[in-house]
């Protein structure tokens, strides 16, 4: 072997053991938290957690109930705000958006999607909670939904670009009009993908606690009105994670845990809805 | 070389030139296509043959940049006059592609029954008739009834063409064009395809573009031959291959280019 191809696999050895390293580093610091909140929040999950409200301050007992459906709540009104906006900006981009229009809407989502989440925030405070003069959880999702929909739209575009332009095609030979050749074919067809991109697209609101600071504001009493301060699990890690109370600090772990099981649930049934596209049409 | 007198003449084009922006692909060609009779559109590849018969349904305009001049007359009426809905036109002027395009997300039988719903007006019963007839048209029925509601991407690529031949024969369209229907099947496959062009041209006016000289031969009434965006020739099939006119086409059909 000559000392050329001796200095190739060396080389080459070294780097696939360096990347493999950061791999690994990368898998662990995701393990690591994983495991740091099982083990610090998992003891205190048990029945009362989920379906009791807060205790007075001090107290020992108590749940989240009161977070864990406020969390419900606010994400859902953001999804029902955020997701019909956001498919439809997607849909528009790709299958009309190659103009200049198109050109601007594109800028501008990618431009909001880099945006601080705290930014968001001050924009419905000073847009809906000052005018409501008070603080309400519909601020917190029209807050949540602003970030949603550019999230949304890029991921729907991107998505419905799959579709093979073939199919497109077909459906205009056979006299379909452009907008049914949109909804009916190209759409249905990216369907499981725009799925996908809207369970992602949740995932990623449902644990935002920046905007929702001076909007939803956070409630220690169970409230479902959503014009009301309501509580949020993110809230709630907020809240008791930085209070006095080892009774709190227990409990902000354990909603952590929940909040993090919350997501990781989304994104795997996003993979999964993903995959059985990629499987077959059945 | 003139087709028969008594043929009625449904589709033909007049002084058609197919362009890209400013360039044209498709240059100044006039053609006649009998009606009840296939028509085998040949020449190399780029030769503008699959953009020319695009131009036929109107679907060249959809491409990025695509435009045309002359006109293309379908029973003596222009189909590019101003009063001609395209998206109407396509109904009246059915085609398959290249490659297989069945709607993944659709059943057999909602694949056949696309571009009759899209029309709208019919019942149920109807709608059931016409599907069975599309399939047994392109002689797929008896591979498929039994299993209508089945996805179409279980069929294999040759059903699965024949699947596009149905869905575009149930609106009962009374042209069809076929864009290298077979170029992407096997030998069994292809010679499926070429069966049903002799069965289909005694019920509708067929156009067919081929790379594949043996496959006009077999298949076609009317060859027209095209090079480099010209229309060089065209004829009846056993007289361009035995004597053609022009030196262009005879060097192309016996190999010495394309």
């Amino acid at each position: 072997m000559s000392a050329r191809r001796l200095r190739r696999r060396l080389v080459s050895g070294l780097m696939t053991t360096l990347v493999g390293v950061l791999s690994f580093v990368a898998v662990l610091a995701l393990a690591v938290i994983l495991g740091y909140l099982v083990v610090k929040g998992a003891s205190s999950l048990d029945w009362n957690f989920f379906v009791k409200n807060p205790v007075p301050a001090g107290q020992a007992g108590g749940g989240v109930a009161n977070a864990i459906v406020g969390t419900v709540i606010i994400v859902g009104v953001a999804a029902l705000i955020g997701l019909p906006i956001g498919i439809g900006t997607g849909l528009y981009l790709a299958e009309y958006g190659s103009g200049r229009f198109g050109w601007i809407v594109r800028f501008v989502a990618d431009v909001l999607n880099g945006t601080p989440s705290i930014v968001v925030g001050i924009f419905a405070w000073t847009w809906l909670v000052r005018p409501m003069g008070h603080f309400s959880a519909l601020a917190g999702s029209v807050a949540l939904a602003v970030l949603m929909v550019p999230m949304i739209a890029r991921t729907t575009e991107e998505m419905v670009r799959l579709v093979p332009h073939s199919l497109r095609e077909a459906a205009l030979a056979l006299g379909y009009p452009r907008w049914r050749t949109s909804l009916r074919i190209v759409a249905r067809t990216a369907l499981a993908g725009i799925l996908t991109s809207c369970l992602v697209g949740i995932a990623r609101i449902a644990g935002e606690t920046a905007p929702l600071l001076f909007t939803a504001l956070g409630n220690l009493n169970f409230s479902s009105s959503i014009l009301q301060p309501m509580q949020t699990l993110s809230l709630q890690v907020f809240t008791y994670g930085t209070g006095p109370f080892d009774e709190w600090h227990r409990l902000a772990w354990a909603a952590a845990l929940v909040l993090m099981g919350l997501v990781l649930l989304l994104s795997l049934t996003a993979r999964w809805a993903l995959r059985s596209r990629h499987g077959a049409a059945r | 070389m003139a087709p028969p007198a008594d043929a009625r003449l449904q589709l033909e084009a007049v002084r058609l030139t197919a362009l890209y922006g400013r360039r044209a692909v498709v240059k100044d060609v006039s053609i006649l296509f009998p009606a009840h009779s296939v028509t085998a559109v040949i020449g190399p590849s780029g030769c503008g043959k699959s953009t020319f018969l695009r131009c036929l349904n109107r679907m060249h305009e959809l491409s990025e940049g695509g435009w045309v001049t002359g006109t293309v007359l379908l029973d003596g009426a222009d189909v590019y006059d101003a009063g001609v809905d395209p998206v109407q036109l396509r109904r009246r002027i059915g085609m398959v592609f290249q490659r297989p395009t069945p709607f993944p997300t659709m059943t057999i039988y909602d694949n056949v029954a696309a571009g009759l719903r899209v029309n709208g007006g019919r019942s149920r019963g109807e709608v059931d008739a016409a599907v069975e007839q599309a399939l047994r048209r392109a002689a797929l029925w008896d591979e498929v009834k039994d299993r209508l509601k089945k996805s179409a991407l279980d069929l294999s690529g040759g059903q699965q063409q024949r699947l596009c031949i149905a869905r575009a024969l149930a609106p009962e369209p009374e042209v069809l064009l076929l864009d290298e229907p077979t170029a992407s099947l096997d030998p069994a496959g292809t010679q499926r395809i070429e069966e049903l062009c002799h069965e289909l041209k005694h019920r509708y006016t067929i156009v067919i573009v081929t790379h594949n000289l043996q496959q006009a031969g077999r298949v076609s009434d009317y060859t027209a031959f095209f090079y480099l965006g010209d229309l060089v020739e065209v004829g009846r099939t056993e007289e361009l291959f035995t004597k053609p006119a022009q030196e262009q086409t005879e060097a192309y059909i016996t190999g010495r280019f394309g």
